[in-house]
Formats: structure tokens, sequence, C-alpha cells
């Protein structure tokens, strides 16, 4: 088993035809993701990568019977597609997108909460089941078929970990990137919650940063609901107070929103926590020993 | 992006929010006439010298080799052009700037609108903002105007007001009176208030900025209500959206090689420490940051790469990171998902071998598509460039480079 997406997930890509549209589709149809088509508004009924392009979602949903979309489209039409794709039905909604503007990912964040979507991202590497689906921009091959369970706000970070675990011989149920926007669709909490819930998941690896309060939020809920051990790491404990260090959202605030706080949090409720990236991998191996 | 006091004035003045008005100057003569222009046409005597920087704290802080301070009141035109004199071009040093201070090239001739009247002037405190939690915006504000709003928020929290705006209705008239009515206002100073409030919201709203801060929000001796300051941060993502805010922004204001790096598409951030980073990605590059001191070092920076490690972004990472003398060792750490480590190791040896003369170690950590292969290109090049695949023989290596300097 494993969340979110699955060998039947049937994926539209939003931007299809487009440079990176078109380089991670091929990837992700080469990794054997279910890439039902792709949608270019205007280059309806062409053929791209031997499969259909639309010019709708609600017509990738309707004729290509798409579950899940991922979107590449450019910032500033960013917020539009991924309305679209909630409107259409969508379940699950991948946003790779980096630079959003905050005030239409408030406005998305508003409307979603009429519809049956979830939004994974923006600005996230996407998502992906080891030998099912991927869906996202990660290299499928460091990747291996298991039952530990990534979520993580940072990209190549989460490969770092993933490739750790795997050379350990510990294999991912799913690896979710949720993106490092102050906006974003998933939460460390929801991610956490859904591997709790997910019968194969054994341990969970939870990946933060410094900026916000989700990863105290995911620690609170992990002490109160928490049925599987949990390995963390929070990435900038140098970072100085006041500079954003890349990541829009990743900027320390307050004395209680550094790394070190966030840390004696997590170790408080019960989080195997590693001060070094290095220890990630190992650390989950002894835990699940 | 943060722009100045004067250029957010405009921008509020432009929604119809009332803020104190000036003319801003670049010269001691061209501060005298402004100070004339303010005198004529706000019908102010004596006006406000504000030296323009983005940082807050001016009116404590001081210019370097003197004990005149960033905001000071003028009483006549040739009063306000001897302030400038010594304000423009002296370096300011406030809470907020740090030790180096920031250099003065603009000033504000701003009204004095702390004049009599018939009641007490009255100074509030008030912000919009995102509030990540709830994912809308925030109004904050409070009756402690003036003060340094996080040590309100520490010893007089209950004082501290919040209004959250709906994203799609926006913000509405009952809120804009209970923000009035909080602040204990009646009478013309609460429509004032109602006004202010409603046009800051739009202002913000429109502009699609990340923050307003205005501290003071004041209440007149004949109740208005007006913006003494305002920093103003716009959301970088959408520029796009408002082309004109471009032009605002004072380069002069950036650390020099972080607008340098910026042309290379390459995200740097300079620090104090004594080892610096390249890296592909922002939470890896945070994480190689903090590896670096676990190994005993410091970090001399942040870099973040970005997806494209080619060699002429290598080479430029390398001429930042060596531009700063307290660099004893560079450690680059790339992890190839997309991008293929031996291009990166090949870009590693052709940006070495085109800068030359390298005295400092490096360490180069590549792993990911082709880790094996690019190990070897770098072993293989006759540099002295130590490799290595795992992030933990990495964080040796840095130890072990440290201790070497050390003892040399």
């Amino acid at each position: 088993m494993s969340i979110l997406v699955n060998k039947n997930s049937r994926v539209v890509v939003q931007g299809f035809t487009g440079n990176e549209g078109t380089f991670h589709a091929t990837q992700m149809i080469e990794y054997g993701t279910h890439v039902i088509g792709g949608v270019t508004p205007g280059k309806g009924g062409s053929v791209h990568l031997d499969r259909p392009v639309f010019n709708t979602v609600e017509e990738a949903v309707k004729q290509g019977g798409a579950n899940v979309s991922i979107i590449f489209v450019p910032p500033a039409f960013a917020a539009d597609a991924i309305m679209e794709s909630a409107d259409a039905g969508i379940g699950v909604i991948v946003a790779i997108t980096e630079g959003i503007p905050t005030k239409d990912m408030v406005m998305v964040r508003e409307y979603l909460q009429s519809k049956n979507s979830r939004l994974i991202g923006p600005n996230c590497p996407g998502i992906i089941t080891p030998g099912e689906a991927k869906i996202g921009i990660m290299p499928g091959f460091i990747f291996k078929k298991g039952n530990v369970g990534v979520v993580s706000k940072s990209g190549t970070l989460t490969y770092e970990a993933v490739d750790q675990l795997t050379k350990l011989g510990l294999g991912q149920s799913t690896a979710i990137g949720i993106g490092g926007d102050p906006i974003i669709g998933t939460t460390t909490r929801e991610a956490i919650e859904l591997f709790m819930n997910d019968p194969e998941t054994a341990g969970i690896v939870m990946i933060g940063e410094i900026g916000g309060g989700m990863e105290a939020e995911a620690a609170h809920w992990i002490k109160e609901f928490g049925t599987k051990p949990v390995v963390g790491f929070i990435a900038g404990q140098t970072a100085p107070p006041g500079r954003r260090m890349g990541h829009a959202g990743a900027i320390v605030g307050g004395k209680d929103d550094t790394a070190a706080a966030k840390m004696a949090i997590m170790e408080s409720c019960g989080i195997h926590v590693v001060a070094s990236p290095a220890e990630i991998g190992q650390r989950m191996f002894d835990v699940l020993k | 992006m943060n722009i100045h006091e004067y250029q957010a004035k405009e921008i509020l003045k432009s929604y119809g929010v009332a803020v104190q008005n000036g003319f801003v100057a670049e010269t001691p003569e061209e501060a005298k006439e402004a100070a004339e222009k303010v005198r004529a046409e706000y019908n102010s005597d004596w006006c406000v010298i504000k030296a323009q920087i983005h940082a807050g704290g001016r009116g404590k802080g001081k210019i370097v080799g003197s004990e005149q301070r960033g905001v000071q009141v003028a009483k006549s035109p040739e009063g306000a052009q001897d302030i400038a004199k010594n304000m423009l071009g002296g370096t300011l040093v406030t809470i907020q700037t740090g030790e180096a201070g920031k250099l003065v090239s603009k000033v504000l001739v701003a009204q004095d609108v702390f004049y009599p009247g018939a009641s007490e002037p009255k100074e509030y405190y008030m912000s919009v903002l995102l509030d990540r939690a709830t994912k809308r915006n925030v109004i904050i504000y409070t009756t402690e105007g003036g003060m340094d709003i996080e040590e309100v928020a520490e010893h007089s929290p209950e004082k501290i007001h919040k209004e959250w705006i709906h994203p799609t209705t926006g913000l509405q008239p009952f809120q804009a009176r209970k923000i009035a009515f909080n602040l204990g206002l009646e009478g013309t100073a609460f429509k004032e208030m109602v006004k202010f409030v409603t046009a800051l919201y739009r202002a913000y709203d429109e502009t699609d900025s990340a923050m307003f801060e205005i501290n003071p929000v004041l209440k007149t001796s004949d109740d208005k209500i007006i913006a003494v300051d305002a920093k103003v941060s716009l959301d970088e993502n959408a520029l796009f959206r408002h082309k004109d805010f471009l032009e605002l922004r004072d380069l002069a204001e950036e650390d020099p090689t972080e607008v340098e790096a910026g042309k290379f598409n390459l995200n740097y951030v300079k620090l104090d420490g004594n080892v610096g980073c390249m890296v592909n990605g922002a939470g890896l590059a945070m994480a190689t940051m903090d590896i670096i001191k676990l190994s005993g070092g410091e970090p001399a920076n942040f870099l973040d790469v970005g997806g494209t490690a080619n060699a002429e972004t290598v080479e430029a990472g390398f001429r930042i990171i060596m531009s700063d003398p307290n660099v004893k060792a560079i450690l680059i750490n790339i992890f190839g998902g997309i991008v293929r480590c031996d291009r990166v190791a090949n870009g590693v040896v052709e940006a070495y071998k085109k800068i030359g003369d390298i005295q400092i170690p490096i360490i180069v950590r590549l792993q990911g598509t082709n880790a094996e292969e690019a190990k070897r290109v770098i072993d293989e090049s006759g540099l002295k460039v130590q490799s290595a695949i795992v992030l933990k023989e990495a964080a040796f290596l840095v130890e072990k480079v440290l201790k070497e300097s050390a003892q040399a």
C-alpha cells in the first residue's frame, strides 16, 4: 500500500507541451507512471508523447479518466491551473511550479475549501510511490519499494534522505515533497496522518526547515495520535534570523521560530530527532530494528 | 522586496492613505529647498529630516563619528540643510543594520505632524501581513504605537489585537469600525481611522504586498489619522503584475556580492563563517551549512545553485565564495537527480582550471546519477580537490581539512 498515489493513478499533465512538461512527462512515463495525456489550452485534439492533448482538464477527466494532475505551467497562470483541476474533480493535484504570488495562493486555498481535491505543493518535487507511480521531478532510480514514509519541505534534501534509506535496504511506501512556500496545500501534519493510517508504512521520516509552525503542529499531533516511530530533521540550524534562505517560507522569525526550538518540541513529542542530515537513514534503520 | 519610506508613502498616498508628507533630497541644497516646499505646501514651519535606509530603528540610530540621529527635527530650511549635510554620505548604525551600518544617500524632508491643537496627539501601531497559520491576511494593531512591537508582544500581549481578512470578501466595514473602536477613538478621529484602515488594506491587497508596517499611525491634535512612517515589503513573485515597482529596487541597499550572484541565478546569502559551500536546492544547502557546523566549522555562506549546476554557474559560485577572505575551505554538495553528476564534476574541473590559483582546500561531494563516474573525474583530474560520495565522508573531510589548516 501507499498514500495518495499508486498504480491506479491516471495522470494528466498541465502544461504538457512546454519544455518542463515535456521533459518530466517523458521521465514519468519511463518510470511507468500511467500518464493519460496532457492539457494545453488551444492545442486540444493534437498528440504529444503519443498521448492526447486536451483543451481543458474537464475533457481530460471525462475522456481520459484522469484522477491526478501535475502542474508545470508558469507562475502567472499556476493558480488558475490548480483551480481548473479542482473544479474538474481531480483528486490529487501536484503543483511543481515555483514562484506563485502569495495572494494567488491565498485565493486557491480558499477555493479548495469547497472542493474534494488535495493539493500537494506548490514549489515542490512532487510525490512518488516507488514501483507504481512517480508524479513529480525526482530521480526515480534512488527510490525503492518498502515501508518507510517520507515527508519533506525540500527537494534535494528529500533525495538525500531517500538515498540513505535505500542504501541501508529500507524502501519507501510513498515519499511526498510538500514544498517550501508560505502557503501549501498539504501540511506536514496531514501527510504524517496519512502515513499513520497506511498499513504498509512502518516508520516515517519527517524533514522540515526553519520558518512557520508546521513541524510543531505535526509533532503535537504525533504525541497525541502517533502509532509509528518518526525520525525528524530540521534544516537551517545555522541560519541567521531575518534572512530568507532560498525558499520563500524559510526564514527565522521570532526566537520561538528557530531550528533549535522546533527540534526541542519534536524531541519532547517523542520524535527521534537527528542533528546531522547524514544520520537520517541510519537512525530510521536503528529505530526499526 | 523592500523599498524606502518615501517610496512606500507615495504608494500609500496613491490609494488614499493619509501620510506625513514630504519631499526627498539627495544633496543639502535640495534638502533646504524641500524644507521650503514643506513650509509652503503643508504650512509646517518645522520639518523632520529622515535618513532613507532599508532598516528600522533610525530615530535611535546614530551617524558614525557623530552624535546625530537618523531622524531629526529642523526649525528652519537652513537647519534642514545643516542636518542633511551631516546625514548624507554618512553611515547610519541602528539596531537593525548591524555594526557596519548603512550609507545614507537620500533623506526625506517631511512635515512636522506633532503640532499643538485641540487634543493630544496619540500614536498607534498597525501592520498587515499573511498569517501563515490561518492562510489569511491579518491586520495587527495596538494602542502602543511608536514602540518596538516585539517588546509590546512580550510584555503586554493583551494589548495586541488581530483582525483576519476573508480572501474573497476582503475587509468589511464592521471590521474597520471594530479596529477604530478597539483603539479607543471617537468622533472625527474614529471616522478618519475607519477611512485609514480601509484604504490601507486596499493598498496592501492591490499592490500584492508581503508586509505593511505603519509605526506610528498618528492621531494628530486636530483628529487626522496619518501614517508617519511606512515600511512596505512587496511580494517578489508578483512583480510581473507591477512592472512599475521594479524601478523602486535600490541595489545600493543590497549586499553587492548577493546582487552579483543573482545575475547568475545563484541564490547567495553571505554569513560570517570560514567554510564556504555550494549546493543544489535550498533545503540541502541549509542542511550542508548544518553539517559544516557539526564538523567544527562555521558556514561562510548559503549558496543554492538551483537546478542547473554547469561549468559556468560553478565558476561563478567559486568566484563569489572566494571573494570572501574568511573562507578557509569550500564544500561542494550536489545531489544529482536530473542533473548528471559527471557533468557537474567536469564543470568543477573546468572552473577550477580556469580560475587557476586556488589556495584553499576544496571538497566535492557528488551523489546521485553517475556519482561513481563523477568521483573518478575529480580524482583523476590531478587537482587538489578531495572527493566524496556519501555525506558522512564529506563531513569527515571538512573536519580533517579544518584541523590541518589550524595546525598550519
